[in-house]
């Protein structure tokens, strides 16, 4: 057989994935939408999560390819956008759980139908393997992990083949959460176990490039710095079979280039777009814009800078900060504005406007207080990174805070080094941050960004209220009859001593043309599950 | 042993040091960059604890003496390191890219000759003419457009606007898997392969990144062929040669082309080192995964292994281009000869 016959037989015939890489051409492209091809400008580098040097575009492997034991359900949003639901946790690999009166123990009933991709049966043992291995690879695993209480192997044990339980050392309300968040997936642990080695017992680098799960979509291909095409698992007990039969997430680095092909239609989802394009294209296609949960976009006070030590300082500050030019100019109006809110604090909504705007009049009231009425000059740091918000945000702010004498010079630090300055070493003293927090809670946000030497504290922020407020809630059931009394006393000294000034809260943008049922989840990556070509 | 064969070893003798040089300086340049690689390789929501346990899994947490004997023995056994951010040995990493920019790179000088060298010589023969008008715009127009912009601008008129040009996704378009690898040039393997369906779609893939490269690369090619032209044909032997009553054809090309090639030749050969480092801009904007994208990212991410990989084969690639090059020469001049040097 010729291989031009071969390719005509192939197109018009149905096929398994397990075919697929011998193929030269894509089957049945020209059939409705059964494959949908998605852009985006950021680069997967590994399908394994646990692999140290992951980056975050990777993660939508450990999504789509493999479960957790629960996941997050669906909500419909005020907009009439489909989002992930934090308040409601469903059953992915598992069936049902319980948790023992005290708190502590957490028991898990698996799927009894629930099989791996080569049709062996999901264990307990593969859950106990693929947590072990969470807690213990380190890095950013390990460290979500803790998150949510988990911390050491031995508080996994798998009973019998269906039954899998947690034991806490103390109760949490973010344990179950942290279960569904993408680090806890399950691996099928037979098949890791054959390809681990003495060195490398957790077999880091057989699944680095091999997945082995039991998730909603196989890795048909992956031509690392360019595409990764998913092929639908017609097995997959985790939730309700994918629309689509086949997804191709396709790197395009140039946004430019991005934009012409979502615009030509020739690609169906054009994923994490700018500010600017999603603006742009909104009446031309469908574009969701939804706003991240739990993440803020700062302008942070350093504490080792000593102007910013006075509080009248830092309130003057904010009130000459020129939020609405900002967020139409940098922002392009996605997300929502995180100032001008009200003075008192009567719930527990978390991102929330501060009650500042711009006015230049109260700002210098408050320098005139302080112990430099004269102004000073103070560096203002952006990452390079993300200099697509920052830049026009800082020239902005620096403009403003001339007309009260405070003079400002924008320094661009590379995004290799940002990292380490701003939040390792703190050594920045006037700068731009955007902590986003995985699990929706304000006492996780809090421990992140205003706890003491917390990692995106980068204010070098201390008050030792906040600091007790923050261990108590951090772990207290939402519905405990003093946690929104606490939570509401927390915002009310962030937002009194304001270390860090909110701006506004960014949106995860997302063109579709040609698809529908895109789901916002707090991961900020494609959940391919849900969605379905037009 | 033949002369021209020592000569040729000597060459490569010397290129030794060179190297060994390159090393050193890539090794240390690298760990004198500023970011630190445990840091941002930790991920997201790393805490002190976990940046130590990424800085022991790197290696990093040894003296760099100790990282240096590492590495460069490492590297007298064949292995460049693993790359950290893509989780390979650096020598696949480039195995998968060098051969896409070069297929990139040698279609557009090969284009940007095709165009430029007949042109400069048509200007230089009609000094004045509409030809060496045309010749100075496209020479002006081609180091003035920034390879990005010619490249979007392309994208916009043949792709956008018209449609004839296939979506710019890279090497090949979705809807085809790559050709058995032999050589990684996509045009050679498919042809290899016997599928000329495959061939022309990566075909279709390269004309607009290799043209909005040709168009940047034939202004010096173009430039050089007129000036060193013109040289040629004022100097004393065509002078002769017309002289002696031979055909314009033969003193054009006989004489005076064959000794102006030699200028024409050197700065091909600065040209084509020039632009597979510098191509990165055309392979973002065509989706093209490339060496210089690929050393960009790694530069972005304090990536060690491959930063010094692509150093190291950049080095090595311009040595022996600048050996061809030099033997280049004693085809074109018989009176130059390795032996003289």
């Amino acid at each position: 057989m010729t291989h031009t016959n071969r390719r005509t037989f192939l197109k018009t015939t149905a096929l398994g994935a397990a075919s697929l890489p011998f193929l030269k051409v894509m089957p049945a492209l020209a059939e409705g939408r059964d494959t949908l091809v998605v852009v985006s400008g950021q680069t997967i580098n590994s399908l394994d999560l646990h692999r140290v040097g992951t980056n975050r575009a990777s993660y939508q492997v450990a999504i789509n390819c493999y479960d957790r034991l629960v996941s997050f359900g669906t909500k419909t949003l005020p907009t009439g956008e489909l989002s992930y639901d934090y308040e409601n946790i469903v059953p992915e690999l598992a069936e049902s759980w319980s948790l023992s009166d005290d708190g502590l123990v957490i028991t898990f009933k698996l799927k009894p139908n629930a099989t791996f991709w080569d049709g062996r049966k999901v264990t307990a043992e593969d859950v106990k393997w693929s947590f072990d291995r969470a807690v213990s690879v380190g890095g950013f695993p390990t460290t979500q992990m803790r998150a949510g209480g988990l911390s050491k192997p031995d508080q996994f044990a798998a009973p019998d083949a269906e039954t899998f339980t947690v034991t806490l050392d103390f109760p949490s309300k973010l344990s179950l959460p942290d279960l569904a968040v993408p680090v806890p997936f399950i691996i099928n642990a037979e098949v890791a176990k054959a390809n681990a080695t003495v060195e490398d017992p957790w077999a880091m680098e057989y699944l680095h490039q091999n997945p082995a799960g039991s998730g909603a979509f196989k890795v048909a291909r992956w031509d690392q710095g360019q595409q990764l095409v998913y092929e639908r698992n017609d097995d997959w007990v985790g939730g309700p079979v994918p629309a689509v039969q086949r997804v191709i997430v396709r790197e395009v680095p140039s946004q430019s280039t991005r934009r012409a092909l979502i615009e030509r239609g020739d690609v169906q989802v054009s994923f994490d777009i700018p500010d600017r394009d999603a603006f742009e294209l909104a009446d031309k296609m469908t574009v969701h814009s939804t706003p991240i949960e739990n993440c803020i976009h700062c302008a942070c006070l350093n504490t080792n800078f000593e102007p910013f030590q006075d509080a009248n300082v830092r309130k003057a500050i904010a009130w000459a900060i020129p939020y609405e030019a900002i967020f139409n100019t940098a922002a392009y109006g996605r997300g929502a504005p995180m100032w001008g809110g009200p003075e008192t604090v009567t719930d527990t909504q978390w991102p929330r406007p501060f009650p500042y705007t711009t006015n230049l009049d109260t700002a210098r009231e408050f320098l005139a207080k302080s112990n430099y009425a004269d102004g000073f000059s103070v560096p203002l740091s952006i990452s390079l990174d993300l200099a697509a918000w920052m830049e026009p945000t800082a020239l902005l702010i620096q403009e403003s805070l001339e007309k009260i004498g405070i003079s400002c010079t924008v320094e661009k630090i590379p995004g290799a080094n940002w990292r380490t300055v701003a939040l390792v070493d703190k050594s920045l003293a006037f700068h731009l941050e955007n902590f986003g927090g995985w699990l929706n809670t304000p006492d996780y946000y809090f421990f992140w960004a205003y706890q003491k030497d917390k990692l995106f504290n980068s204010s070098n922020y201390y008050n030792e209220e906040v600091e007790e407020l923050t261990n108590r809630t951090l772990h207290m059931p939402m519905d405990h009859p003093e946690y929104a009394g606490l939570i509401q006393r927390m915002f009310e000294i962030v937002m009194d001593d304001i270390p860090r000034i909110p701006l506004w809260q960014p949106a995860l943008n997302v063109a579709l043309n040609g698809a529908t049922d895109y789901e916002f989840w707090f991961h900020r990556q494609l959940d391919a599950r849900p969605i379905a070509g037009v | 042993m033949s002369a021209p064969l020592r000569a040729v070893l000597w060459r490569i003798l010397q290129t030794v040091p060179v190297v060994f040089g390159v090393v050193v300086i890539s090794f240390v340049l690298t760990r004198a960059l500023p970011g630190d690689p445990a840091v941002y390789f930790a991920g997201a929501m790393a805490d002190e604890q976990s940046i130590e346990e990424v800085r022991v899994a790197l290696g990093l947490d040894q003296p760099l003496w100790r990282q240096f004997f590492l590495y460069a023995g490492d590297l007298l056994q064949g292995d460049l390191g693993n790359s950290i951010s893509t989780g390979q040995p650096v020598l696949t990493d480039l195995a998968m890219r060098l051969p896409a920019s070069l297929e990139l790179t040698l279609t557009a000088l090969l284009l940007a000759c095709a165009i430029a060298i007949p042109l400069g010589v048509l200007a230089a023969v009609r000094q004045g003419s509409w030809v060496d008008h045309l010749c100075r715009v496209l020479v002006t127009a081609g180091v003035s457009l920034p390879t990005f912009f010619t490249g979007i601008l392309l994208i916009y008129i043949f792709y956008y606007l018209l449609g004839i040009a296939p979506s710019p996704l890279g090497r090949l378009d979705f809807i085809y898997f790559e050709p058995p690898r032999v050589t990684g040039f996509y045009l050679i393997d498919s042809l290899l392969d016997g599928d000329p369906e495959t061939f022309f779609a990566a075909l279709r893939q390269l004309i607009l990144p290799a043209t909005t490269l040709a168009l940047f690369t034939l202004a010096p090619i173009a430039r050089m062929t007129r000036a060193s032209m013109l040289t040629a044909l004022s100097s004393d032997y065509i002078r002769t040669a017309r002289a002696a009553g031979l055909s314009g054809a033969m003193v054009l090309f006989g004489y005076a082309f064959r000794n102006a090639l030699l200028p024409v030749v050197t700065t091909l050969g600065m040209v084509f080192s020039f632009v597979l480092g510098a191509n990165v801009l055309v392979e973002k904007v065509f989706a093209w995964p490339g060496i210089g994208s690929y050393a960009v990212e790694a530069l972005v991410v304090s990536d060690y292994a491959a930063i010094q990989g692509f150093v190291l084969a950049m080095a090595l690639l311009f040595v022996f281009l600048n050996l061809v090059i030099d033997l280049s020469y004693t085809l074109i001049d018989p009176r130059i000869r390795f032996a003289a040097k």
